[in-house]
C-alpha cells in the first residue's frame, strides 16, 4: 500500500460520507419544512401524475430554460446530459460490465467534448454578458474551473496518456468491499481524483444542491387543487386549534 | 410630465434588453408606516421618528437579531424560501424576465439579483461557506445599508412571479419579497400603503376605508343610474340575509373608474340570471394585502372576514369580482386560510370567478346579448399577473386564460391578442401590483408598465387596437393612471364585465330580490 493510495482511499471514504451524508440532510430538511401555502406555477397540472410529467419535462429536457434563454440551454443541456453519459462509462469502476456498460462507453467517451464545450460555453456567457457577469461570485467561477479541470484530466488519460483502469477499478473495487489496492502512480489520474473529491466534498454546501432541491420547488412539484382539497401546514393547524390568529399567540398560551 | 425620463416605445412589439445600469433606481423607497398602523397588524411598533427631516423612522431597538431571527423563523416555516435561497444557480435565465429590471435598468431588480440581497446575508449566518469564506460565494454582514436596500428593492417587486416560469428549478421570486417585507415588518420597516390599508380592513372592513353607511349610498346611486340608463331596476344588495351568493369584490369597483362598470355588469348578469345575491359592509373587500407583505397571519385575519360574512348572511356561495390578487388568495389560498367550507352548497366550487358564473350562464345560453354595443372599439384583452400564474378558472389547467377571452369574444365583435411572449403565463405584470400602487412610487410604476405598453402600442399599430380589457383593481388603476405617459388615453382602459354590461339585453323587468324598503311594491312581479 502506498502513501499515496491510502490518502486517497481515506479522502474518498471522507468524501463519500459528507455528499450521502450532507445530501441526506438537506433532502431530509426540504422534505420537513412545510409548503403552508399552494403555489405551483400556473397553468399547473390538476392530478399528481400530470405533476410527475411537468417534473420529467422539466428534469429531462429544461422545459423551462428551453421557453426562457435558447443559449443557456444548449450549452447547459449539452453540459448536463454528456454528464450523465459520462458519469455511466464511469460506472465501470464500480460494477461488472456487462452489455450496457459496453455499449455505452463509447459514447461516454466522446460525450466528454460536449461536457467541455457545454462548460465553455457557460463560462463564456458568465464573462460576456453583463447581466451575469453582475450576478456571478468568485465560487460560481470556481465551479466551473473545478468540473472543466475534471473533464479536462479526464479526457486526457482517456485520448492522451492513458493510465491503467484494470487498477483504478481495482482500487476503488477494494474501498468498496474493504480490500484495498493501490492506485496507479499517475499525477494525471491523483489530480482528476482530487478534483473530483472536493467537487464531492463542496456538493452539500454548494448551489449543486439544485439537483436534489429542484424535485422540492412547490411551484413546480404541487398540484393545482386547492379548491377541491384543503391544505394547511402543521403550525397553521396549530392557531387554528388554538382558535389564534397571530403565532406569538399561540408561544405564550 | 416627469423628472425622469418617461421609456420611448418602438412599437416593435417587444422591447430589447437593456445594458445593467447600476444604482439607477437606488434610493429609500416608499414611505414607511408609523408604530399605530404597525400594532394594528401586529407587528413591533416600539420605534421613534428619527431625528433628521424627511419621512424616516428608526429601527427597532436590536433590529438585527431580530432581523435575524425571523428570517431564521421563515426559513423554517416556507420551504420555498429554504429551498430558493439555496439552489439559484445564478445562470441568468431570469435576469431579462422582470418588467421592473427592462423598464429601471437597474440590476437589482433582475430577479436573481433581488433574491441576492436577501441570500447574501442568509449565507453569511446560517450556511458553511458563508460563515468561512464569504468574500468567495458573496455574503455579507447584515448592516443598516442593507436594511436599506431590502426595503426600495423589495418594494421594486410586484411579486408577479414572471421570474418563477422562467426559472429552471421554478424559483419564485414572490416568495423571497415577501419574506424580506415580512422582516422589515417585525424591524420596524413596514411600507405605508400596504400596512395603512391592512389596517383600514381591520378597522373598516375595506381597503378603502368606505363605512357601511357610505357604502348603501353608493350603491342607491348605481341602482339609480341604472335604472335611468335601461329603464329596469337592478339591484345592488347589501347585508341581505339569504342571498344565494355572497359577492366580494376589490372595494375600487364600487366608485373608481373604469372598476364600477364592471360592477354594474356582475349585478346585472345576477339580476338577468335570476341568482339573488348580496355583497357584505363586514366583508367589503377583495383584495387581502396580507399576501403582499408576506404575512400568513395578516392574510389569514382578513381572509377569516369573508368566512364570517358568509356565515352570518346565510349564502349558499361566495363569488370573487374582476381583481387578479384577490383572485388568487381566493382561488389558492381561501379554503387553506378560512376553510373548510362545508357550509356551503357543494355544487359550485369556493370561491367562484365572476367570469365562471357569467361564462357558465352564456355558454347555457341564459343571457341575451348584443355584441353590436361594443362596435366601438377593437379590444385586447391584458392577462393579470396573479389570474396567470397563481390561479385558475373552471377545472382545466390554463382555464383562466380561456374564461376571460371567451366572454370578451361573446360579447364584442372585436377582439386581437398581443404578441404571444407577452401574454398567458408569459404576461407582463402592469407594473403596479403587490403593493406598489402608491404615488410615491410613480416613477417605478411608469417605467414598470414599459414592456406591457410596448405590446399595447404594437396591436395598436397592426390591428387599430383601441381599448384594453383588464380583471384586476390594481391593473385598472396602475394603466389608467400610466397610460398616459405613454400617449394613450386613461379611458382606453376598460372592465370585462363593463363590455358584459354594454351588450348585456335586460329581459328581466323586475329583480328577484325586493328591496328591503319596500317590499309590497315589487310582492306581485317576485317571480316571472
Ligand atoms: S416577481 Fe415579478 S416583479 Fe418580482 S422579480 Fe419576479 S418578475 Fe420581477
Ligand atoms: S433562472 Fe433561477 S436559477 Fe437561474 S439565476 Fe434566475 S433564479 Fe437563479
Amino acid at each position: 500500500m502506498t502513501f499515496v493510495s491510502l490518502l486517497y482511499g481515506l479522502l474518498f471514504y471522507f468524501a463519500t460520507f459528507i455528499l450521502i451524508g450532507g445530501v441526506a440532510r438537506k433532502i431530509h430538511q426540504y422534505w420537513t419544512t412545510p409548503a403552508p401555502l399552494k403555489i405551483p406555477t400556473t397553468p399547473a397540472p390538476v392530478t399528481q401524475k400530470g405533476v410527475v410529467w411537468r417534473m420529467f419535462r422539466e428534469v429531462v429536457f429544461f422545459e423551462s430554460l428551453f421557453r426562457s434563454n435558447k443559449t443557456i440551454w444548449l450549452f447547459a443541456f449539452l453540459f448536463h446530459m454528456a454528464l450523465w453519459l459520462v458519469l455511466l462509462r464511469h460506472s465501470r469502476y464500480f460494477v461488472e460490465t456487462g452489455f450496457f456498460l459496453n455499449f455505452i462507453q463509447p459514447f461516454g467517451k466522446y460525450a466528454s467534448f460536449a461536457m467541455v464545450l457545454g462548460l465553455a460555453g457557460l463560462w463564456i456567457r458568465r464573462v460576456i454578458v453583463d447581466r451575469v457577469r453582475y450576478i456571478s461570485s468568485p465560487s460560481d467561477h470556481l465551479m466551473l474551473a473545478l468540473l472543466m479541470g475534471i473533464a479536462l484530466s479526464g479526457m486526457m488519460m482517456t485520448f492522451v496518456a492513458h493510465t491503467d483502469i484494470m487498477q483504478v477499478k481495482a482500487f476503488f473495487r477494494g474501498l468498496m468491499f474493504f480490500d484495498w489496492h493501490n492506485l496507479p502512480a499517475s499525477p494525471l489520474l491523483l489530480v482528476h481524483l482530487l478534483l473530483v473529491a472536493i467537487l464531492m466534498i463542496i456538493f452539500p454546501i454548494s448551489k449543486l444542491l439544485h439537483a436534489p432541491g429542484v424535485f422540492f420547488s412547490p411551484t413546480r412539484n404541487q398540484v393545482d387543487n386547492p379548491r377541491e382539497k384543503r391544505h394547511v401546514a402543521p403550525w397553521a393547524l396549530e392557531l387554528e386549534k388554538h382558535n389564534k390568529i397571530y403565532l406569538d399567540e399561540v408561544k405564550h398560551g | 410630465m416627469a423628472d425622469y425620463e418617461v421609456p420611448k416605445l418602438t412599437g416593435a412589439g417587444y422591447v430589447e434588453v437593456p445594458a445593467i445600469e447600476p444604482g439607477s433606481m437606488a434610493g429609500k423607497g416608499p414611505f414607511v408606516a408609523k408604530p399605530d398602523f404597525q400594532k394594528a397588524l401586529h407587528f413591533p411598533s416600539d420605534f421613534n421618528k428619527g431625528q433628521g427631516e424627511g419621512e424616516r423612522y428608526e429601527l427597532v431597538p436590536d433590529w438585527k437579531n431580530k432581523a435575524l431571527a425571523k428570517l431564521d423563523d421563515l426559513r423554517h416555516r416556507y420551504r420555498s424560501l429554504q429551498l430558493y435561497l439555496d439552489i439559484c444557480v445564478k445562470c441568468g435565465a431570469c435576469t431579462d424576465k422582470c418588467h421592473y429590471f427592462i423598464g429601471t435598468k437597474d440590476p437589482n431588480n433582475m430577479p436573481v439579483a433581488r433574491q441576492d440581497l436577501l441570500r447574501k446575508v442568509y449565507r453569511r449566518y446560517f450556511t458553511f461557506a458563508g460563515k468561512h469564506f464569504p468574500k468567495l460565494v458573496g455574503a455579507v454582514d447584515l448592516t443598516e445599508e442593507v436594511v436599506e436596500e431590502w426595503y426600495n428593492y423589495y418594494h421594486q417587486c410586484s411579486q408577479c412571479r414572471r421570474c418563477s416560469v422562467f426559472c429552471p428549478y421554478g424559483i419564485d421570486t414572490a416568495e423571497v419579497s415577501m419574506a424580506g417585507r415580512e422582516i422589515l415588518d417585525h424591524i420596524g420597516r413596514g411600507s405605508k400603503y400596504n400596512n395603512e390599508i391592512i389596517s383600514k380592513v381591520f378597522k373598516i372592513g375595506n381597503n378603502l376605508g368606505l363605512p357601511g353607511m357610505a357604502l348603501a349610498d353608493t350603491l342607491e346611486g348605481l341602482e339609480e343610474d341604472v335604472e335611468a340608463d335601461t329603464g329596469i331596476k337592478v339591484r345592488f344588495p347589501l347585508d341581505e340575509e339569504g342571498a344565494e351568493v355572497l359577492l366580494v369584490t376589490p372595494s375600487a369597483d364600487f366608485f373608481a373608474e373604469p372598476h364600477v362598470d364592471g360592477l354594474m355588469g356582475y349585478a346585472k348578469v345576477f339580476h338577468e340570471a335570476g341568482i339573488s345575491w348580496t355583497l357584505s359592509s363586514y366583508a367589503s373587500e377583495g383584495a387581502n394585502f396580507g399576501m403582499f407583505i408576506g404575512s400568513y397571519e395578516n392574510m389569514r385575519r382578513i381572509a377569516l372576514r369573508i368566512r364570517e360574512a358568509a356565515i352570518k348572511l346565510k349564502v349558499k356561495r361566495i363569488v370573487f369580482g374582476e381583481c387578479g390578487h384577490a383572485w388568487r388568495v381566493a382561488y389558492s389560498f381561501l379554503n387553506t386560510l378560512a376553510g373548510p367550507f362545508d357550509f356551503l352548497d357543494p355544487k359550485y366550487p369556493v370561491p367562484q370567478h365572476i367570469l365562471e358564473v357569467t361564462w357558465g350562464l352564456i355558454q347555457d345560453g341564459k343571457l341575451v346579448l348584443d355584441k353590436t354595443a361594443n362596435d366601438d372599439k377593437v379590444l385586447t384583452f391584458h392577462d393579470s399577473c396573479n389570474v396567470a400564474r397563481g390561479s385558475r378558472m373552471g377545472d382545466k389547467p390554463g382555464g383562466q386564460f380561456e374564461y376571460p377571452r371567451n366572454v370578451i369574444k361573446a360579447v364584442c365583435n372585436h377582439f386581437v391578442d398581443m404578441p404571444a411572449d407577452t401574454i398567458h403565463d408569459a404576461t407582463f405584470c402592469c407594473g403596479g401590483g403587490g403593493g406598489l400602487l402608491t404615488d410615491d412610487l410613480m416613477e417605478l410604476r411608469v417605467k414598470g408598465a414599459q414592456p406591457r405598453m410596448e405590446a399595447l402600442k404594437y396591436v395598436t399599430n397592426e390591428h387599430g387596437v383601441t381599448h384594453m380589457a383588464a380583471i384586476c383593481a390594481i391593473c385598472k388603476s396602475q394603466f389608467t393612471k400610466v397610460i398616459p405617459y405613454y400617449g394613450f388615453k386613461m379611458d382606453q382602459i376598460v372592465s370585462v364585465h363593463q363590455l358584459v354590461s354594454n351588450a348585456l339585453v335586460l329581459q328581466r323587468q323586475v329583480s328577484v330580490q325586493a328591496r328591503p324598503d319596500d317590499e309590497d311594491e315589487d310582492e306581485d312581479g317576485d317571480e316571472d
